[in-house]
């Protein structure tokens, strides 16, 4: 887009500026190992793990503390979804699943703190995460049931084999669609959420002492923006659990 | 892209874009919905389909999302 600081009445930040990833020491090239924002806030997301759940847990009483406690919420609520969908033998992959809640809860959350740096709005990162949960599923599948995991695709309780071949490329499909969908879901929507808060932040110096809308306004989006933060996290780590489900159990 | 014509064509085009958010409010609502008059029905068995709400509400939204996605795109990227 063109100029944008002559922008209607008076827009000084654009909106999408806070997803542009920048070097932070300098230069203006971001080559392969360059340290940018995305690495400082995926790093800062790590630390932040491992203060709010690593290190409660040391020294862990049976009356537990109040950060204990509710890392230990965290973990029960996890643990309960993974047995609810993916049965007893599902704890083999807790650990994977756990982390990807973790990760994705924290990094959304930090995102909100002001003037932060929100990695997960970034395909490059959920592309990843969604990419690694699609390969953990189709080499879980093959290694689980060999060859025979191409009969997920071959719909049974259809009529007619023409039926099934017509379906069996639909569901093919599909099921390469998951990992997009999957990845944009996530970045989609904690980039729009943030770019609206940056497009109500332009109207307030714009009207004047009207200014106090556009601020309330600002602050139930916030608030709508924290619930969609932790229900993303909990909706891509379900949506793994599911995947999971169907390869481990075909239908 | 460079140019008014160019610049009309991403703003236009962004604005149909958006359109899709209609199907997104719509498809949200009737599964929220459906959830809800099954819940007022049968309590009982309301609070283990909870999952199911959460996961249909995010198939659905997700779609918008996508339409609004093609819409920033047209803005900001193209």
């Amino acid at each position: 887009m063109a100029t944008s600081e002559q922008a209607s009445g008076g827009i000084n930040a654009h909106p999408m500026d806070q997803f542009v990833i920048k070097p932070l020491f300098g230069g203006h090239d971001v080559g392969f190992l360059t340290i940018t924002n995305q690495t400082l806030w995926l790093a800062i997301a790590v630390l932040l793990v491992v203060a709010l759940m690593v290190l409660p847990m040391r020294n862990a009483t049976l009356v537990p503390t109040r950060m204990q406690s509710a890392a230990e919420l965290l973990y029960g609520f996890v643990r309960k979804m993974v047995v609810d969908i993916l049965g007893e033998e599902g704890l083999k992959f807790f650990p994977y699943i756990f982390t990807l809640f973790i990760f994705i809860l924290i990094s959304n959350v930090a995102g909100l703190i002001p003037t932060s740096f929100t990695t997960t709005s970034h395909i490059a990162v959920t592309g990843v995460l969604a990419m690694s949960v699609f390969l953990t599923v189709t080499v879980i599948g093959f290694a689980r049931h060999g060859i025979g995991f191409i009969s997920l695709f071959w719909v049974k309780s259809a009529p007619t084999v023409a039926l099934r071949l017509v379906l069996f490329f639909i569901e093919l499909i599909s099921y390469f669609v998951r990992p997009l969908s999957h990845s944009v879901r996530l970045a989609g929507n904690m980039m729009a959420g943030h770019a609206v808060l940056k497009v109500f932040a332009a109207f307030v110096p714009a009207m004047g002492l009207f200014g106090i809308i556009p601020i309330g306004a600002m602050t139930g989006i916030f608030a709508l923006e924290l619930l969609v933060a932790c229900v993303q996290a909990y909706i891509f780590t379900i949506l793994t659990c599911v995947y999971l489900n169907d390869a481990l159990h075909m239908h | 892209m460079e140019g008014d014509i160019g610049n009309m064509g991403q703003y236009i085009g962004a604005g149909l874009a958006t359109i899709g958010l209609g199907g997104a409010g719509i498809g949200v609502g009737h599964v929220a919905g459906n959830y809800l008059a099954g819940a007022l029905r049968n309590p009982a068995a309301a609070a283990e389909q909870q999952a199911t709400l959460f996961i249909g509400i995010a198939f659905a939204e997700a779609l918008g999302i996508f339409s609004f996605l093609v819409a920033l795109l047209l803005l900001f990227a193209v």
